[in-house]
C-alpha cells in the first residue's frame, strides 16, 4: 500500500521530530511556567516515536499478527498500570516512584539485550561490536534495573542501610568482573546463553550491593545517577538499531542526568567517587564524639514557641524529609499565612539537598501553595539569617547540623548548611532525639540558642496555629 | 580489533551525533534552578522511555514462532511503557502545582 522508501522517509521524520520535542522539553523544564508544557510536548513526540515505529519500521504482515496483538497488549498494560500508579502515589513518595519507573526503563533495554544476543548467536557470524554494544547495554540496563529497585525500597523503608563486610572490596571486584567477562565474550565471540544469564546475574548483584550501602543522605545522587544510567543503556539500544530517536533521548538523559548528579553532589560538597564507594553507610565511624558530654536540650511549650512567633519580625521556616513524612505542608502555609496576618514576615529557607531529592521541598510547598518568592536558596537564606527572629525548623536535620562547619571528622564536614544559629533564636520541631538520616549527633539542639518542640510536625504545628490565633 | 574498529568507521556519525548530544544535554541542563530538579530528573526519566522503541523493533522483527523473543518483547513492552507513561504523568502531576501556584 506504500512504497517502502516513503514509509521509512516518515519513521525518520518522525524520529527527527521525536528528538527536537525531547530537546525542547528539557529545555522547557528548566522554567517553571514553561515546564509543564515542555513534559507534554516531550511526552506527544515519544508517542508520535512510538506510533510510527509500529506502522513503519517493518511491513506490516497478516501472519504476524500475534506479534501486533503482544504489542498492543503490552502498551495497554503498560499504561494502565503505569497511569493508576503515577496518579496514586502521595507527593512526598514522588522520589521512590521515580526511581521505580527509572529500574522499569533499564530492565526494558536489559531484556532487548538478551533477545538481541539470541538473534545475534542465530546470526551467520558473531559481530563482536555489535556483541560489545549488546553486553554493555546489558549490563547498564540491569545494573540501573536492581540499583533502583533498592533504592525505591530504601526509600520505602523496606529495605534498611546495611553494609556487607569488605563491601566496598566485594563491589570492586564484582565490577572487574563483570567487565573481564563482558571483555573477554567480546573477545572470543561467545555465543553461549549461560555465559549472558551469568553476566546478567552479576550486573543484577552489583546494582543490589552498589546501592545498598549507600546511606539515605546520599539517596537522591544514587536516584539521579542511576537514571543517567538507564539513559546510557537507552542509547546503546539507539546504536544497536541505528535509532537517532533512542540514540538522542538516550544521550540527552544520559548527560543531563550526569551533570545533575554533579551539581546535587557539589552541593553537599562531596566527590561522586566518595559518594559511590559509599563512605556513609561504610566504614567511618567517627562520628563526633558526643556520647559522654551529654549538654542538656532544652524543650520549649508551645505557647511560648507561639508567642516567640507572633511577636516576631522576620521568621524563617526550614523545611526538611520530617515535614514531607508528616504531611505538613499544607498545615505550615496555614501558619505562615496566620503569622503574616500579624505582621510577621515569613520565608522559607531551602538547602539544595533537603528532603530525599534536590527540590523536594519546593515539590512540596508548591503543592500547599506558598507563593515562589518566599523560597529563599540557601545562599540568600544564610545572608539575611542575622535579623531573622526566630528559625522554625521542622524535620530538618542534617542539613542544619553545624558539624559540617567544625568537626572535621563528620561524615558530613563540609557540606554547605544553613546557619540557623545565627539568628536570635531557633526552635526545632522533631519527633524525638533521634538522628537524622545522616546517622550523626545533631550539636545544633545543644544550642544556647536553641529550642526543642517535641512530637509529629503536622500536630505541633497545628496546636502552634491554635495557639498563635488565641493571642 | 578490526571489526572494533570498522564498528566506529561504520557508526562515526552515530559517534558524532552522540558527542554533540552529550555537549547539548549539558548545555540544556546547566541552569535549571533547584526548584525544578526533581520533576526535571523525573521528566529526563520519562525521557531514557524512549529505549520503548528497541522492544517494540524487537517484536516487530520477530519471528512468530520464537517464542524466547516473543515473551521477553512482550515483557519489554511492558517495561518501557511502564517507564514512559508513568514517568510522564509523574512528571505531569508535580507540575500541576507548579502551574496552579504562577496564577
Amino acid at each position: 500500500m506504500m512504497t517502502d522508501l516513503l514509509g521509512l522517509s516518515i519513521l525518520e521524520l518522525c524520529y527527527i521530530g521525536a528528538s527536537i520535542t525531547f530537546i525542547l522539553g528539557l529545555k522547557m523544564l528548566s522554567s517553571p511556567d514553561k515546564a509543564r508544557k515542555g513534559n507534554l510536548i516531550a511526552g506527544y513526540g515519544m508517542g508520535l516515536a512510538i506510533i510510527a515505529t509500529i506502522l513503519f519500521k517493518e511491513e506490516l504482515t497478516a501472519d504476524k499478527w500475534l506479534n501486533y496483538t503482544l504489542i498492543l497488549a503490552g502498551l495497554i498494560i503498560g499504561t494502565v498500570i503505569g497511569t493508576r500508579m503515577a496518579l496514586k502515589v502521595k507527593m512526598t513518595a514522588m522520589p521512590q516512584m521515580v526511581s521505580f519507573f527509572n529500574g522499569m526503563g533499564g530492565a526494558c533495554a536489559a531484556v532487548i539485550s538478551l533477545v538481541e544476543f539470541d538473534h545475534l548467536r542465530h546470526g551467520q557470524e558473531t559481530e563482536s561490536g555489535m556483541l560489545l554494544v549488546i553486553l554493555l547495554g546489558l549490563i547498564i540496563g540491569s545494573v540501573s534495573f536492581s540499583g533502583s529497585i533498592v533504592a525505591y525500597g530504601k526509600l520505602e523503608g523496606k529495605i534498611g542501610d546495611k553494609a556487607l563486610p569488605a563491601g566496598q572490596f566485594i563491589n570492586i571486584a564484582l565490577l572487574i568482573l563483570l567487565f573481564g567477562l563482558a571483555t573477554w565474550m567480546v573477545v572470543v565471540g561467545c555465543s553461549e546463553m549461560s555465559f549472558i544469564y551469568a553476566l546478567l546475574f552479576a550486573s543484577l548483584l552489583y546494582g543490589v550491593l552498589f546501592v545498598m550501602p549507600i546511606g539515605g543522605a546520599d539517596m537522591p545522587v544514587v536516584i539521579s545517577l542511576l537514571n543517567s544510567f538507564t539513559g546510557m543503556a537507552a542509547a546503546f539500544g539507539g546504536f544497536l538499531y541505528g535509532n537517532q530517536a533512542m540514540l538522542t533521548g538516550g544521550i540527552l538523559v544520559g548527560s543531563a542526568g550526569t551533570i545533575l548528579t554533579v551539581l546535587m553532589c557539589t552541593a553537599m560538597n562531596r566527590s561522586l567517587t566518595n559518594v559511590i564507594i559509599g563512605s556513609f553507610g561504610g566504614g567511618s565511624n567517627s562520628t563526633s564524639g558526643k556520647e559522654g558530654s551529654q549538654e542538656t536540650v532544652k524543650e520549649i511549650s508551645v505557647t511560648d514557641a507561639a508567642i516567640l512567633l507572633a511577636y516576631a519580625n522576620k521568621v524563617s521556616v526550614v523545611p526538611g524529609y520530617g515535614l514531607a513524612v508528616a504531611q505538613a505542608q499544607h498545615t505550615v502555609h496555614n501558619l505562615e499565612k496566620i503569622l503574616e496576618e500579624k505582621g510577621v514576615e515569613l520565608t522559607y529557607a531551602i538547602h539544595p539537598v533537603a528532603g530525599r531529592m534536590p527540590g523536594h521541598m519546593n515539590v512540596l510547598l508548591a503543592e500547599a501553595d506558598v507563593p515562589y518568592p518566599k523560597l529563599l536558596e540557601m545562599e540568600d537564606a544564610n545572608e539575611s539569617m542575622n535579623s531573622v527572629d526566630v528559625v522554625l525548623v521542622i524535620g530538618a536535620n542534617d542539613v542544619v547540623n553545624p558539624a559540617a562547619e567544625n568537626d572535621p571528622n563528620s561524615p558530613i564536614f563540609g557540606m554547605p548548611i544553613i546557619k540557623v544559629w545565627n539568628a536570635k533564636n531557633v526552635i526545632v520541631l522533631k519527633r524525638s532525639m533521634g538522628k537524622g538520616y545522616a546517622g550523626i549527633e545533631n550539636e545544633l539542639f545543644f544550642h544556647s540558642k536553641n529550642r526543642m518542640l517535641f512530637g509529629d510536625a503536622k500536630d505541633s504545628l497545628e496546636k502552634l496555629i491554635a495557639e498563635v490565633k488565641n493571642l | 580489533m578490526e571489526e572494533l574498529l570498522s564498528l566506529f568507521y561504520e557508526n562515526r556519525e552515530f559517534i558524532f551525533l552522540i558527542i554533540v548530544s552529550v555537549f547539548l544535554g549539558i548545555e540544556v541542563i546547566s541552569n535549571v534552578p533547584a526548584v525544578l530538579h526533581t520533576p526535571l530528573m523525573s521528566g529526563a526519566n520519562a525521557i531514557h522511555g524512549v529505549v520503548i522503541i528497541g522492544s517494540i523493533i524487537i517484536m516487530l522483527q520477530a519471528d512468530p514462532r520464537n517464542y524466547y523473543a516473543l515473551i521477553l518483547g512482550f515483557l519489554a513492552v511492558i517495561l518501557g511503557t511502564l517507564n514512559v507513561v508513568g514517568g510522564f504523568v509523574v512528571t505531569n502531576r508535580m507540575l500541576e502545582m507548579f502551574k496552579k501556584k504562577s496564577k
